[in-house]
């Protein structure tokens, strides 16, 4: 962002509080001056003295300033997504790339909105890419979870070990060893080892045994939650009273308590410890319960 | 921590030096005092950029015609639409369906699990991926009072309270006395929600929270949530029906207003497709790609308030959009991190706020506008912020806390998603801390609705972000998942319930389009934009000034 300096030294308070909405920051001892941000949004807009890298965004070179994303480079050149862009933050799975540098062999693989850009990336971007799903229902599961995994994912047993997938993770997931997990039944093992999984599809995009790690995993998390983690007995029995509309004629009334007598309420209630034990901590007055 | 600079490292130092004293008080379950009803009003008027008259303007027609909102707001309620309605053919429609849902995050597809449950057919259709939404993206948690020192009683008192007493009660009630049958849901459906090793739901405090009852699911609990909720949509390919990068670009209208289908537009082969429905349910998500006041936004690619333009045009009306909540602490540093959300979770386990000398100024789990406001106060006015190598400025949020609170790798495993984006930056988080300032993260207003999830224009519900009156003019952490997931399910129920009841499917017009443009005219409004927007555009003004 660029920005322009306005006047220095301390500003009145009101000054302050006129310029707050353009996101003015006084900055502290020597400095001492208002520093005021352009608000751009997410546009970017590099420093002066930034420098400029060719990149090759589907082998067609653009120069861009350096320490931008792919995501925002490719912006930068002019591009508007449609496909390959969605939350920028690095969870959703959207923008899987594939890229190389000049000159060089290996192929590399990140998410877009969190990769680097660096001089001679030659980049493409993977739209979508078509994986196997298996259709089932988590409620109706009759056979040993393992067996169920087995009979919807087979390919899950072709593994043949090696290892592209683990090397493709932008989210540094040990696929290969989920998957090895998968196959000798640690089911809670693979849940917890792919549960930083973003379903971006690279994986699956570079497997030889043509397996869909992805949403095999996503078969086997769900099959960990319900059936093998051990349920809330807290959250059964609220349930169970929530169901019975035990909260209707509190709530109700809460809704009718005018403004005032609710504010009392809120700023009389108890605070509970931050450290206190799940289950243990009581408050004083129990007749909301 | 070669990601900081040897000026941050400096600084590190005196945020090092008051660590020890710090987590010796937090021991004691002690904390830095909270602000009283009157300091955060005050707090609030001096220093939110919500309470400043700047960058507002009365809405020149509408529904809300008169009320003063954000520039960036105003100006796509003023837009005409994209189509041309009198070449528009509604004649033959190319789906039929019983209920169609608009917008395909977390609370569009509760919805379409809802409707679907009551034996209806529903398509959905969303403007990207399914599940490319704010829902994947909202790390912290989800509120649900299911422990037995809680109830529903004081789930409302905190929500209410931290909405300042703005919420629609009624609204409150809903959604805190439908959190167990949430949450209950999502165990049902084989969510990972984290436990303890007897099952117990493993909860903690969020800001203005009484009651530890944030749960979660790693930090990655939103996106854990859509996955879980999406595949279970793709279980149900006989009742639900989806069609990605397709957006709903105007609803449509029977000769008597009621909502009764919409058009769609590929954005691949730009085809419009003419879908008429039962009932329609609108969730779209809310409007931070509009960057209000200019700010960076956590939001993701497609919240560009397209349900809001499409259901004011029906008539519609909105709720406190002109407030905005400014998430208190998204990154501000390194450059590439900007504006990314840091969740409240890393306060709520612990992590502090400190300025500049390594000192607290506020409490930690304030309301999220008024922690805003403290942070906002702390760098422009009491000018104890930490300045950045690109002209920025923010405070500590001193994360290393964690791991000596609640044990070494206590970091790595509450908090995974994060500590990676800050490692790839060679930021160790468990070893130092961040730096953050707000950032543009929810729309607190939007769509009026009852506790039906009705919009009062029949045909048509709407649920989560769009949506307005559930959070009033703030919303608390962990009220989000839990907003989208109870009137989703609100809006299914009861769109299919209505569809149940329609024996005939309406002749759909575009009456409604006719008379905004005609209003548009009468008021005045020169070269409106073309709305809903669908897809921002960041390409930098080199680039548009060639774009002859």
């Amino acid at each position: 962002m660029a920005k322009t300096t306005a006047k220095p030294k301390v500003t009145p308070k009101a000054k302050v509080r006129a310029k707050a909405n353009t996101k003015v920051k006084v900055a502290k001892k020597t400095a001492k001056k208002l520093i005021k941000s352009v608000a751009s949004g997410d546009t970017t807009i590099p420093p002066k003295d930034a420098k400029m890298i060719p990149i090759y965004i589907m082998g067609k070179e653009y120069e861009v300033p350096e320490t931008l994303t792919v995501m925002k480079a490719i912006e930068y050149s002019g591009y508007q997504y449609t496909r390959g862009c969605g939350c920028r933050g690095g969870i959703c799975g959207a923008c899987a790339t594939f890229y190389r540098f000049v000159g060089d062999y290996k192929l590399r693989a990140g998410l877009a909105c969190q990769t680097v850009v660096a001089e001679g990336m030659i980049i493409v971007q993977v739209p979508f890419f078509p994986a196997n799903r298996s259709v089932y229902d988590i409620a109706d599961i009759d056979g040993e979870p393992h067996e169920e995994l087995r009979r919807l994912y087979p390919e899950v047993f072709k593994c043949v070990g090696c290892g592209t997938c683990t090397r493709t993770c932008p989210m540094d997931i040990d696929v290969m060893d989920y998957i090895a997990l998968m196959k000798r039944g640690d089911l809670k093992g693979a849940a917890h080892k792919s549960f930083d999984c973003v379903m971006c599809g690279l994986c699956t995009s570079r497997c030889p045994a043509q397996i869909s790690q992805f949403t095999a995993a996503m078969f086997v998390r769900r099959l960990y939650g319900k059936h093998i983690l051990p349920k809330a007995e807290h959250l059964e029995a609220r349930f169970k009273e929530v169901s019975e509309g035990k909260y209707n004629k509190i709530l109700k009334k809460l809704t009718k308590t005018s403004q005032k007598d609710v504010q009392k309420l809120y700023v009389e209630r108890e605070r509970e410890p931050d450290m206190a034990k799940p289950g243990e901590w009581m408050p004083k007055d129990k007749r909301q319960l | 921590m070669s990601g900081y600079t040897d000026e941050f490292k400096k600084l590190i130092k005196k945020v090092e030096a008051t660590r020890a004293e710090r987590i010796e008080i937090a021991r004691k379950g002690e904390h830095f005092p909270a602000l009283t009803m009157d300091e955060r009003k005050r707090w609030l008027d001096d220093y939110h950029p919500d309470y400043k008259p700047d960058g507002r303007r009365k809405v020149l027609v509408g529904p809300n015609k008169g009320d003063i909102l954000p520039e960036e707001v105003a100006a796509v309620l003023e837009s005409k639409s994209r189509l041309d309605i009198k070449t528009v053919n509604l004649d033959n429609a190319d789906y039929e369906t019983d209920v169609l849902v608009i917008g395909g995050g977390g609370a569009g597809t509760a919805a379409a699990l809802a409707a679907s449950n009551e034996g209806q057919k529903v398509i959905l259709s969303t403007k990207l991926r399914h599940g490319d939404s704010n829902t994947v993206m909202a790390e912290g948690g989800i509120q649900c009072a299911d422990q037995e020192a809680d109830s529903p009683y004081f789930h409302y008192l905190d929500v209410i309270g931290g909405g300042h007493f703005s919420n629609s009660p009624e609204l409150v009630a809903a959604m805190t006395n439908d959190a167990p049958l949430i949450i209950h849901w999502l165990e049902e459906m084989g969510m990972m929600l984290d436990k303890l090793p007897d099952g117990r739901m493993k909860v903690r405090h969020g800001g203005g929270t009484s009651r530890k009852r944030m749960h979660s699911a790693g930090d990655m609990t939103g996106a854990e949530i859509m996955r879980v909720v999406r595949d279970e949509s793709l279980n149900r390919q006989d009742s639900i029906k989806v069609l990605e990068f397709s957006p709903a670009v105007e609803l449509l209208t029977d000769k008597a207003g009621t909502v009764v289908g919409a058009v769609l537009y590929n954005l691949e082969t730009k085809e419009y497709y003419v879908v008429k429905a039962k009932s329609v349910i609108m969730a779209t998500g809310g409007f931070g790609r509009l960057h209000i006041q200019g700010f960076p936004t956590t939001n993701h690619y497609g919240a560009t308030a397209d349900g809001i333009v499409m259901a004011y045009r029906a008539g519609v009306k909105l709720q406190d959009l002109d407030s905005t909540q400014y998430h208190p602490t998204g990154a501000i540093f390194p450059e590439q991190n900007v504006g990314l959300l840091i969740t409240e979770k890393v306060r709520g386990l612990g992590a502090q706020l400190l300025n500049i000398e390594g000192e607290q100024f506020c409490f930690p789990l304030e309301p999220r506008d008024i922690e805003s406001s403290c942070i906002i106060r702390e760098c422009l006015d009491k000018q104890l912020g930490i300045p950045t190598p690109t002209g920025r400025y923010g405070v500590w949020l001193d994360s290393p806390m964690i791991d000596i609170l609640h044990g070494e790798g206590t970091v790595r495993k509450e908090l995974p998603a994060k500590y990676i984006q800050f490692k790839r930056y060679d930021i160790d988080i468990s070893k130092v801390p961040m730096l953050v300032y707000p950032t543009l993260h929810y729309q607190n207003g939007g769509l009026a609705i009852d506790d039906s999830a009705s919009t009062g224009v029949k045909g048509l519900f709407a649920a989560g972000e769009v949506s307005g009156g559930v959070h009033g003019r703030n919303r608390l952490m962990g009220n989000s998942l839990l907003d989208i997931l109870v009137f989703g399910r609100r809006a299914g129920l009861n769109a299919a319930k209505a569809a149940k009841k329609t024996k005939k499917f309406g002749v759909p017009t575009l009456n409604h389009i006719d008379k905004v443009h005609k209003e548009l005219k009468k008021a005045g409004v020169k070269n409106p934009m073309t709305g809903p927007t669908l897809l921002p555009d960041y390409a930098p003004e080199h680039v548009q000034l060639r774009r002859w």
